[in-house]
């Protein structure tokens, strides 16, 4: 068995859950890694304090697009405060796969633009930038764009 | 298939040449290296290598202006690159301003000759199939001089339309005329001398971008037409830290300094100073001495293999990879179909799976190839991808090494379950 291409990988890729626009929506946010061009945005609709509903649309690999189709279940029902909390562990331990520092920030994407729309930040989830060798140039390239 | 192994153009059998390479030596995924990145970095051989360390031990001292043994013998190496890495392109030493690389050439001429020569209305025309490195310098000129952008587009095969260069040209008020002589993307070979007769008759100036080209083509300047020619040591088997721009005597003379400091005065008063002639004037502060040795071993490396014969090789290997990958099915190629039109590499994408999971597991193989923009977003745009993987061939490269990519991009596949 592939050790990163795992069958429920490719499946998420290929068919990836809660991926599409969502209107109404109450929070929304878009980005991109400028390092590879990923793309990822996600609709988001609240209830009270708690995701409801969301959906991500984006484009990139199989990591990328497949990590954010798994966590987007995971996502549904919890609150504001809950999101604020995640991190790096919570999308290795829903992916069932550690990532090498290359393709971490392709796994954390989804989680960013969910954060990026219920907490305003534009920073990546934590745990991340001592592990990512790239996270000094890609904090810069950001900072340029 | 047809075997392209024995027939090789170079003096030297491949196996040579790549014992010359210590880096080949180095496994990834239990194999050797099939390095097929070298549109972004080519390999080191080991004299270029030595030529650094040697430096290092023998005769590092800084250059110019001072009286002992150790500063002569690194003025030398310095001023010896120089020659060699002219003499490769057939221009005066005395018109090779050593740089860091491209994008440092290109952006000297948008601060020192573009904010003279440039202003209000003007237009500085581009190409689609430009790397960033000549795309954003002129953006950032246009922005600041109140200038326009424009660009020539590209057929469904990434060539350009001459038609279309005559048509922008007949506005008149273009001022700058900025093409890569080979696509990093497309491979493209443009017909760098014909546009440069148009641009010139229309009164525009012709910057070249020779990043990709040096490496692989005999290029001798003078046939291009260019006014500025830029191209990066790290690429054409030399050291990362030095490129180099040519110029025409007559813009180098007249055009201010870049950057000021030691090394390009002729005489500083209190509140001004006058200039080094060309190049000194453009190489304020220590340069990159080491590495200028350096690139002139790497000139030399190249010069004594012949830059047609490496032409040859690679156009030879860029055959074999266009037959075997147009045997890949669902794979799209960009660019001109013949490798007669283009440089050595080929860009694809593959139906399913994104670029960067190819590179991925291409990796896993030890074949190293690039997957994404290439520093070329507004092509991409064009192309209607995200990305693309590229494999980039040089000197040492074999049909061996282009059959592990096939066999890797084949794994793909199946991994992704087509």
């Amino acid at each position: 068995m592939d050790q990163l291409y795992r069958e429920y990988i490719i499946d998420h890729y290929k068919n990836p859950r809660n991926f599409g626009e969502l209107e109404p929506r109450d929070a929304e946010f878009f980005d991109f890694n400028p390092i590879c061009g990923d793309e990822m945005g996600v609709h988001i609709r609240l209830e009270g304090d708690r995701i409801a509903d969301l959906r991500f649309h984006g484009q990139g690999c199989a990591i990328s697009q497949a990590s954010a189709s798994i966590i987007s279940d995971a996502l549904k029902g919890m609150t504001v405060t809950e999101v604020a909390n995640l991190d790096r562990r919570f999308v290795v331990d829903e992916l069932g796969l550690e990532l090498s520092p290359t393709r971490l920030k392709c796994g954390l994407l989804g989680l960013k633009v969910v954060q990026g729309a219920l907490l305003g930040t534009d920073e990546w989830p934590s745990g991340t930038p001592e592990e990512d060798p790239d996270a000094a140039e890609v904090a810069r390239l950001r900072d340029e764009i | 298939m047809e075997a392209v192994t024995t027939q090789s153009a170079l003096p030297r059998s491949v196996e040579e040449i790549r014992a010359d390479f210590p880096i080949l030596a180095r496994q990834i995924g239990g194999k050797p290296v099939a390095y097929l990145d070298n549109a972004a970095t080519a390999q080191k051989p080991a004299a270029v290598i030595e030529a650094i360390d040697s430096y290092y031990r023998n005769s590092n001292a800084n250059i110019h202006r001072s009286m002992h043994d150790l500063a002569a013998d690194a003025t030398a190496l310095y001023e010896g690159g120089r020659e060699r890495v002219a003499e490769l392109v057939g221009v005066r030493p005395g018109e090779a301003v050593f740089v860091r690389n491209a994008t440092e050439a290109i952006n000297l001429v948008r601060f020192s000759w573009g904010r003279r020569n440039v202003g209000e209305g003007d237009t500085v025309l581009i190409t689609r199939m430009e790397h960033h490195s000549n795309v954003v310098p002129w953006q950032l000129l246009c922005q600041e001089q109140g200038a326009r952008l424009q660009y020539l587009e590209i057929d469904d095969e990434g060539r350009l339309d001459l038609g279309e260069l005559e048509q922008k040209l007949a506005s008149g008020r273009v001022k700058l005329v900025a093409v890569a002589h080979v696509s990093n993307v497309l491979g493209t070979i443009n017909p760098v001398a014909e546009i440069s007769a148009r641009a010139s008759a229309a009164g525009a100036t012709v910057l070249i971008d020779g990043a990709q080209a040096v490496p692989q083509l005999p290029v001798d300047i003078a046939e291009t037409g260019a006014d500025f020619y830029a191209f990066t040591g790290h690429k054409m088997l030399g050291p990362t830290g030095i490129g180099v721009l040519w110029g025409r005597r007559e813009l180098l003379d007249e055009m201010p300094p870049f950057l000021g400091g030691g090394s390009m005065i002729k005489h500083v008063a209190d509140d001004l100073s006058t200039w080094a002639p060309p190049p000194a004037k453009f190489e304020a502060g220590t340069p990159a001495i080491a590495e200028a040795a350096g690139l002139g071993v790497a000139a030399d490396y190249l010069a004594s293999l012949g830059m047609s014969a490496v032409r040859s090789h690679e156009r030879e290997l860029t055959a074999y990879a266009l037959e075997r990958l147009s045997g890949v099915s669902g794979l799209q190629i960009y660019g001109p179909p013949d490798a007669a039109d283009r440089g050595g590499l080929v860009s694809f994408t593959l139906d399913g799976i994104h670029p960067h999971d190819l590179a991925e597991i291409c990796n896993r193989g030890g074949v190293a190839i690039r997957a994404g923009h290439h520093c070329a977003q507004p092509l991409m745009r064009s192309l209607g991808v995200p990305g693309t993987a590229r494999a980039s061939f040089s000197v040492y490269n074999t049909p061996e090494e282009v059959d592990r990519l096939v066999d890797a991009l084949e794994q793909a596949k199946a991994v992704f379950g087509d």
